[in-house]
């Protein structure tokens, strides 16, 4: 079974969590770990349920409710919104047709946004799966999105 | 030594003191928010910033240790208006309907923001109201209230082993909720309530029954009868002023009468019943494992329903180990209405019975259906905490400090020294022991005081052996046994003697678990208190009150003698069973 696999593959010392649980989400379809996961989790790791849901909410890169297959993360920390973050996130929900936190019907996209990327540099930013994308502009949103639609 | 200077004054402390503690040698009170007594240092609220010579910015008091020629300033301008807009802030994010709070004029957050001078907020409020949870019947989570210290999921990690709430979500959407964030009755919440114990604010507390007592007072068709635990009279006073620790047993028992109740009753009388029946029990139990019958050993005691909560929750296979027998107030609640009932000439229906206890888990406990002599009434109507007694007492006026001492009323209200240590940890093994020794072999308990020391005291987990030797006739069997028993306090402790168990590696006979640590003194109904020694105050107490009695044995109780001769017949006989004894669910984790 796949978390079983994950957790010999990362060790069950609670430092581990954070791996297991970022492998486990990304080989679930729907991208979030859910009630079962974290009770699963508990057990085999010896931690508390709610130390689980805890680390979960805390990071943006974790979700306790399904997902699309592409999540798309804009940063609204400083630098980002100083540079036009929440413009980026206006044309985001004008593209895909949905808002912050929802995902769409063909359950494709979810919009959401992050804390700090770490690549304040070419703010405004957003990242999508694994894969960051820099100095955003209308147009430029508009094909990295269309490149992920043709997928 | 390390020699600092605090507002110009000298002071000589120990290497590894927090500025907080150094200035309080000095009669400086640095006011403080998350800091907790015997709690770990968190310094999220920033309320304790000071003004240290060469450092940039403020420091927090609770978690800076003292370094040599360190210059402290707590009251510098730059301290005061920073301590203010830290506290601003926590307002900003607080609903503070103060006059509708059960913590007005009792609430942390209101006395630092007093202490500082606050009389109105520049920064605008950006509270986002949520529901209150209050889907147990015990606790009550108020989110809008919570200044998100982390007290409450320390106690209940920590100390009591559960985690069930903890912190969820970050910045300024972080919150305290249980996972996934359920109702705390769909929860494994015990209801032991710690978290309230701790809670600087509103945001967690008991639920309040404050009401339907008063709405019974006022019924005249209603005989409303009260019964106070043992826990309650060493530390009520602390609500009045009086220091913990304190017994005011006589002032606690006129007052409930000066409210208006119509029987002031003890929940002590069924503490010493609770012996003979658990006494009894025990001790067969003991005989069928000897002469080759069945019986589950080590039975475990059942005085308390967080333990009981926990146990069904946790381990619900072995429920079995557990004594049958109802909580002391819950079988005065079934003898008042049916013994006391009959005796007065009261339908059981109109009869409302009230108990003061130390305890949180006593309301869940009170309204389970199996907790009830016809299967429609319940042995106990309502459930007051000692915090919610002194309300009442101070709602209606009363000088509760200059009362003049009154008594119980009987016949269900007179107890020995065994019962009242009921209300500490070790304190129901002790008992226990002080009779069902006597039965078994004709003789006092051979020590010093009666107190069986190795298990007297807050030790978490705490054991003793007593040899059995010359045994009376009928009780031949036992010559020579070695009885080991074991006492565990907070359901923390309690895991490590049920998992024991559960590896069938149990060296014990007879366990008494506590659902708190320290037993009921330091219960979730008891009086807050910032006092760190408050534990160690209020078990001196219940010692001191044990000793005072001339009884001190609860077979020796008189009103407990003609209980059985005039009513119950013999302990664990066929009405005992009906009437004092309970069975458990087995409920499993959520």
């Amino acid at each position: 079974m796949q978390l079983l696999q994950i957790i010999e593959k990362h060790g069950r010392q609670p430092e581990d969590l954070i791996s297991i649980l970022l492998d486990y989400q990304a080989c679930k379809t729907d991208n979030y770990i859910s009630e079962d996961d974290v009770k699963m989790l508990a057990r085999q790791l010896n931690l508390t349920e709610s130390r689980i849901y805890s680390v979960l909410t805390f990071y943006t890169l974790l979700s306790t409710k399904p997902r699309g297959k592409y999540v798309v993360q804009v940063c609204n920390d400083v630098p980002c919104y100083v540079k036009g973050s929440v413009n980026v996130l206006k044309i985001l929900e004008k593209t895909l047709g949905i808002q912050e936190g929802e995902t769409t019907a063909d359950g494709v996209f979810t919009l959401e946004f992050t804390s700090c990327l770490g690549c304040c540099d070419k703010a405004p930013a957003m990242r999508i799966g694994g894969q960051l994308y820099g100095n955003l502009d209308e147009g430029k949103i508009g094909e990295i999105i269309a490149k992920y639609r043709g997928q | 030594m390390i020699e600092l200077t605090i507002n110009n004054r000298k002071v000589s402390v120990p290497e590894g003191t927090t500025i907080l503690d150094a200035a309080k040698k000095l009669g400086i009170t640095i006011p403080t928010l998350c800091y907790f007594p015997n709690q770990k240092t968190k310094a999220n609220c920033r309320v304790c910033v000071v003004e240290v010579d060469g450092y940039r910015t403020l420091q927090t008091a609770c978690s800076t240790p003292v370094a040599p020629g360190m210059v402290v300033k707590t009251n510098s301008p730059k301290a005061l208006e920073a301590r203010k807009v830290n506290i601003e802030l926590i307002l900003a994010n607080h609903d503070a309907r103060c006059l509708e709070c059960s913590r007005n004029l009792n609430c942390e957050l209101q006395k630092v923001a007093n202490q500082a001078g606050i009389t109105d907020n520049p920064f605008e409020s950006v509270l986002v109201m949520q529901d209150i949870d209050d889907s147990s019947p015990s606790i009550v989570r108020n989110p809008n209230k919570c200044i998100k210290c982390g007290r409450c999921i320390e106690v209940c990690r920590d100390v009591q082993g559960l985690n069930i709430i903890d912190d969820a979500g970050r910045s300024a959407d972080m919150g305290v909720v249980p996972t996934f964030g359920k109702f705390l009755n769909d929860s494994n919440c015990v209801a032991c309530g710690q978290c309230a114990v701790v809670c600087p604010v509103a945001a967690i507390t008991e639920k309040d029954e404050i009401g339907v007592v008063w709405e019974a007072l006022s019924d005249p068709s209603k005989r409303v009868v009260v019964q106070t635990a043992p826990a309650v009279r060493v530390a009520l006073g602390e609500e009045f002023g009086m220091a913990p620790g304190t017994p005011v047993t006589g002032k606690m028992a006129a007052s409930l009468r000066a409210l208006g109740f119509d029987d002031i009753f003890d929940t002590n009388f069924t503490a010493d019943l609770t012996i003979m029946e658990e006494g009894t029990e025990f001790l067969t139990r003991v005989k069928n494992a000897l002469t080759g019958g069945k019986a589950t050993l080590p039975m475990i005691t059942s005085c308390s329903p967080g333990w009981i909560n926990f146990v069904e929750i946790n381990y619900p296979e072995l429920l079995d180990h557990l004594s049958t027998c109802k909580s002391p107030h819950q079988m005065l609640g079934a003898l008042i209405k049916t013994y006391y009932a009959k005796k007065i000439n009261v339908k059981p229906e109109d009869m409302f019975v009230v108990s003061v206890m130390p305890c949180t888990a006593k309301k869940y406990e009170a309204k389970r259906p199996e907790l009830s002599v016809d299967g429609i009434h319940p042995d106990v109507d309502a459930v007051l905490t000692t915090r919610e007694l002194a309300r009442m007492i101070k709602q209606a006026g009363i000088d509760f400090v200059n009362l003049p001492d009154e008594d119980f009323d009987n016949p269900l209200g007179l107890s020995t020294g065994a019962a009242d240590i009921f209300g500490v940890t070790g304190g129901v093994m002790e008992a226990a022991l002080r009779t069902v020794y006597e039965i078994v072999t004709g003789r006092e308990l051979p020590f010093d005081g009666l107190h069986v020391k190795p298990i007297v005291g807050l030790e978490g987990i705490k054991e003793a052996t007593i040899k059995i030797e010359n045994p009376v006739a009928d009780y031949a069997f036992l010559d020579g046994v070695e009885v080991k028993v074991a006492v565990a306090s907070s359901t923390k402790n309690a895991k490590v003697l049920m998992d024991q168990i559960a590896a069938g590696t149990s060296p014990y006979h007879f366990i008494e678990i506590m659902g708190c640590l320290g037993g009921c003194i330091t219960g979730g109904g008891q009086p807050r208190s910032a006092d760190p020694d408050v534990r160690i105050k209020r078990l001196g107490g219940m010692y001191s009150v044990d000793e005072a009695k001339v009884l001190r044995k609860s077979h020796d109780n008189p009103y407990v003698k003609s209980i059985y001769e005039e009513y119950l017949g013999a302990p664990n006989g066929h009405l005992s069973h009906e009437l004092l004894h309970t069975h458990y669910n087995k409920r499993g984790k959520a």
